[in-house]
């Protein structure tokens, strides 16, 4: 009994006279520095420590035995180690990786602006587009206000660095859109089709994209579909311009949601307040319904579907050039729908899936008709084949079918591989003078590229794409490679190369496929210093043209294609952000030098083309006024003159260069201004939006080029519709707040 | 000799068990202490990983738990170097491990408010949209579990203090927030002595804050 007693007390004394034995040591990072802050903890128990400034730490225990020493510290791999606990102290030396992290690791920019991802920072996010004086909410023109593009108002397009505006294509949620502006008018631009506030995400490439796209010389631009809306909405914009209504529904627990639009644009009415150039006959007035659902899978995917409808009509007279009292008259009925479904899923195991499928189609009644005093078509006979060519109707049709496969692994740390595929079927006819033009081709792209991440700072991507076209019956391979590495916080330097390849477009190959892919090569070297507030950015490029389509003339105004046309392209982009030094004042500046010159089309020589200027810059500025709930933002856009050609066909059937010059330079001030009565009314049932613009506020005369005459002889400027442009509007929308459905749903 | 060896056994245990948890209220309180002792931001770091050793070896408190994650906003707040996104992250972290052992406290979701309010001060003019709302319907559900803890209204001023008087928030617009919370912190009692008590002396100062 006694001894037991002894026990006992033996056992409740015991703890107290276990002896501590101490643990110090160390912690190092990759580079022998000490790292601080670091947690030291012996595994399930209490005992542990932080490292101080220099990397040490010291703690005593009275566990025994073999134990699990664990160091973990915000942004680094936690590191266990085994130790055994006895009398001796122990000392350890520790050293302790970076983690691989996506937010902070280096990422490689070279040619591309990422914009609206927020997690990053922003280069420019939807409401940056709608807020852009001059953008009016079209995409393409904001921009514009970027480094590397030109400010080509005559057709619509991103002419990005020496390239024309087909060598951009434009993808949504990876598939491509091929009918991304609303059909061309002679001498205007159109605008995109797209709202910037269908999507959440746009990265703009200059150059040097990624291998998991193609068929564009130049540039893509990446827009990526807003996933789920933040609450339900009904929402109605009303302007001399325009009326619309829509609505978005999201669901009660917040995984699904539908929408749908309306809108109708007819400009009668501002047309007769504000004269324009031409003369409109058919007011151009245009329909456009959208719709969508998109709903969250079971393992976190997304399911996206888009569809939009649009009709349009219009039809201008302008006074004939080859003549003093007659008048071209161009009418235009377009029909487009254009759909898109994708689905992203995370497979598990590091695998994530990306399945896009698209399909649209476009057509086209276009006429064009040469008329007389009293607006009669005027016909002519073979004797003035020029006068002949300008009267046709013409119906185009271009169909579009699409699959997209992307997989992706997740390799070590952040690394990254992706793989997959493409497939485009496309239909194109062509009808004019009761002639069809028929084409059809079978585009299939495989694709890989991986990120390769070495630590935080040093990033390489690599990627490779082999296309094949069945209308030329050509195969290509494109190899991209481009290298990022971090110079220090905020700060790094990219390098981009490669290869890109386009086929023809479909109106070279209405006239004989036996020609091959064109080709650009990119090298572009990058310096950018990027914070949420301040984002400078320099970047230098060389772009190599081989293979370009160049114009053989043959009789009748016929012509054929070859691949013999090649060129360059070097310059400068300097991009300025800053939303930090004043208060509620946001500004940018771009600046961009280019020279470039090319042989292609009917170019008799190396010329630079008549899209390029020298010189361009933009101040973006925009000021919030929240006293008055009000924001005021000009856009001042600077471009030396554009070189332009007369390009006759000689007795020896060869193109010369029969004059040339050089526009003025070009200038554009605008100005918009917008008043948000609700903003900061947390409650507001009823949000409210007035919006007017004016574009070419000093009212600068801009010259795109001129056209000239048929003998050569008279040379007429283009340019805009009229000198100025307004727009004034309210936009309304009404929204179901529904955070309290989501806090019944999860208590 | 039996029931001997048994009454030793359960003697031994019984002892070890007591002792364990006579441990984890005393090294809760020391730790608990030094928050009113911290000399600066990167204290609250030791503070947290002190706070995070304490759960991963308990593993069924969501206590330490809380106080490791509520460390690290604190930080996040204080701290002008922190990397807001980063010690956000780890907040959530350590606030899905504290909800897993105890579900639907109206605590746990003024951390997930707070973090989310972390998160969106990197950028306000551009994040507002996204983590506004997490950050208001998070302590929403805070006030519905518990309608009178002290710190969902002390919170809801401060958000409020913080925004821009045309946007909705502004001084006058928190100061009926603060008192009311003071008046709450008045009768207020934690369910347990390790259970969260703060707030009261934050809450007097934003009060006065407020006034002037």
């Amino acid at each position: 009994m006694k001894k037991l007693s002894f026990l006992i007390a033996l056992i409740l004394i015991g703890n107290l006279l276990i002896a501590q034995v101490k643990i110090s040591g160390v912690v190092k990072d990759n580079r022998n520095h000490p790292v601080y802050g670091v947690s030291i903890s012996l595994k399930d128990s209490y005992d542990g420590s932080t490292t101080d400034s220099l990397g040490n730490f010291a703690f005593r225990t009275t566990e025994k035995g073999e134990h699990i020493i664990v160091a973990s510290s915000i942004g680094y791999n936690s590191f266990e180690q085994k130790v055994l606990i006895g009398s001796e102290p122990i000392t350890l030396t520790i050293s302790i990786k970076e983690k691989l992290d996506e937010l902070k690791a280096v990422m490689v920019t070279a040619g591309s602006f990422a914009a609206g991802d927020s997690k990053r920072a922003a280069v420019l996010s939807s409401l940056d587009v709608a807020t852009t004086a001059g953008s009016n909410a079209d995409i393409t023109a904001a921009l514009k206000t970027l480094p590397g593009t030109q400010q080509v108002g005559e057709q619509e397009g991103l002419f990005v660095r020496g390239g024309a505006g087909y060598e951009t294509k434009q993808f949504i949620d990876g598939t491509l859109v091929n009918n991304p502006y609303f059909t061309s008018v002679p001498d205007i631009g159109s605008r995109g089709r797209f709202s910037p506030f269908l999507f959440k995400g746009t990265v703009f490439t200059t150059g040097g994209y990624s291998a998991l796209y193609g068929q564009a010389l130049s540039s893509a631009l990446l827009l990526e579909s807003i996933d789920l809306p933040e609450q339900s909405e009904v929402d109605a914009s009303i302007s001399p311009l325009l009326v619309g209504a829509g609505t978005q529904q999201l669901s009660k627990n917040k995984k699904s949601s539908w929408g749908i639009n309306y809108s109708y644009v007819n400009v009668g009415l501002y047309f007769g307040l504000v004269k324009q150039t031409p003369d409109y006959f058919k007011m151009p007035q245009f329909h456009s319904s959208d719709a969508n659902f998109r709903f969250k899978t079971k393992r976190g995917g997304m399911v996206k579907y888009y569809t939009t409808f649009s009709n349009g009509v219009l039809g201008l007279r302008r006074p004939d050039i080859d003549s003093l009292n007659l008048k071209d008259a161009f009418s235009l009925t377009n029909n487009n729908w254009y759909n898109n479904l994708s689905w992203r899923e995370n497979l598990g195991n590091g695998w994530k899936m990306n399945l896009g499928t698209g399909y649209s189609t476009n057509k086209d009644n276009i006429s064009q008709q040469v008329q007389d005093q009293r607006n009669q078509p005027k016909q002519f006979g073979s004797g003035l084949p020029w006068m002949q060519n300008k009267n046709f109707d013409l119906l185009h049709k271009q169909d579009l079918a699409q699959v997209k496969a992307v997989f992706e692994k997740k390799l070590i740390g952040i690394s990254a591989l992706r793989f997959g595929g493409e497939y485009w079927h496309l239909y194109d006819k062509n009808v004019i003078h009761d002639t069809t033009y028929k084409l059809i081709d079978n585009y299939t792209a495989l694709f890989a590229e991986s990120d390769i991440f070495l630590t935080n700072s040093l990033a390489a991507k690599v990627g490779v794409r082999f296309e094949n076209s069945s209308v030329i019956k050509k195969s290509d391979i494109a190899p991209r490679v481009s290298l990022a590495y971090k110079t220090g916080k905020d700060a790094q330097m990219s390098l981009a190369y490669g290869i890109f390849y386009q086929k023809p477009e479909n109106n070279q190959l209405y006239y004989g496929t036996n020609v091959g892919m064109t080709k650009a090569t990119h090298y572009i070297i990058n310096y950018q210093k990027m914070t949420h507030e301040r984002i400078l950015r320099i970047e230098g490029y060389y772009k190599k043209y081989e293979d370009l389509i160049k114009t053989v003339p043959a009789v009748n105004f016929s012509s054929l294609y070859n691949n013999s046309g090649y060129g360059d392209a070097k310059g400068i982009d300097l991009f300025w952000r800053d939303k930090k030094s004043i208060k509620n004042f946001d500004y940018w500046v771009s600046y961009s030098y280019i020279d470039t010159k090319r042989d292609y089309l009917n170019y008799p020589q190396k010329l630079q083309p008549n899209f390029v200027a020298n010189h361009t810059a933009s101040v973006v500025m925009k000021r919030f006024y929240t006293s008055i709930k009000s924001g005021f933002n000009f856009t001042y856009t600077y471009a030396t003159g554009r070189p332009y050609y007369n390009l006759m066909v000689n007795n020896n059937y060869k193109y010369y260069l029969a004059d040339e010059g050089k526009t003025k330079s070009y200038n554009s001030l605008n100005f918009s201004a917008e008043y948000v009565p609700s903003i900061g009314k947390t409650n507001a049932k009823t949000n409210i939006v007035l919006f007017a613009s004016m574009t070419n506020v000093l009212g600068a005369n801009q010259v795109y080029g001129y056209n000239y005459s048929h003998n050569g002889m008279y040379k007429e400027p283009i340019t805009p519709p009229s000198r100025r442009f307004y727009f004034i509007g309210c936009f309304l929308s009404w929204g179901v707040d529904r955070t309290q459905d989501a806090i019944n749903n999860n208590l | 000799m039996k029931t001997f060896i048994l009454s030793v056994a359960l003697l031994v245990s019984a002892h070890s068990l007591f002792a364990q948890s006579a441990r984890y209220e005393q090294t809760m309180k020391t730790n608990l202490a030094k928050f009113d002792s911290l000399k600066n931001p990167d204290d609250y770091v030791s503070l947290a990983a002190s706070f995070e050793r304490i759960a991963d070896a308990e593993k069924t408190q969501w206590l330490p738990y809380y106080y490791a994650a509520l460390s690290h906003i604190l930080r996040g707040f204080s701290d002008t170097k922190a990397n807001k996104d980063e010690v956000a992250e780890k907040a959530d972290a350590l606030i899905a491990k504290a909800e897993t052992i105890e579900p639907k406290n109206s605590e746990i979701f003024l951390l997930k408010s707070m973090s989310a309010t972390l998160k969106m001060l990197v950028d306000p003019a551009t994040r507002w949209q996204q983590y506004g709302a997490s950050v208001n319907s998070n302590r929403e559900m805070a006030k519905q579990l518990e309608p009178n803890n002290p710190r969902v209204y002390f919170l809801e001023g401060q958000n409020l203090f913080g925004t821009p008087k045309e946007f909705g928030g502004g001084k006058d617009k928190a100061k009926p927030l603060f008192e009311k919370s003071l008046e709450l912190f008045k009768t207020y009692k934690p369910a347990g002595s390790l259970y969260p008590n703060w707030g009261e002396k934050s809450t007097e100062q934003m009060l006065e804050q407020s006034k002037s």
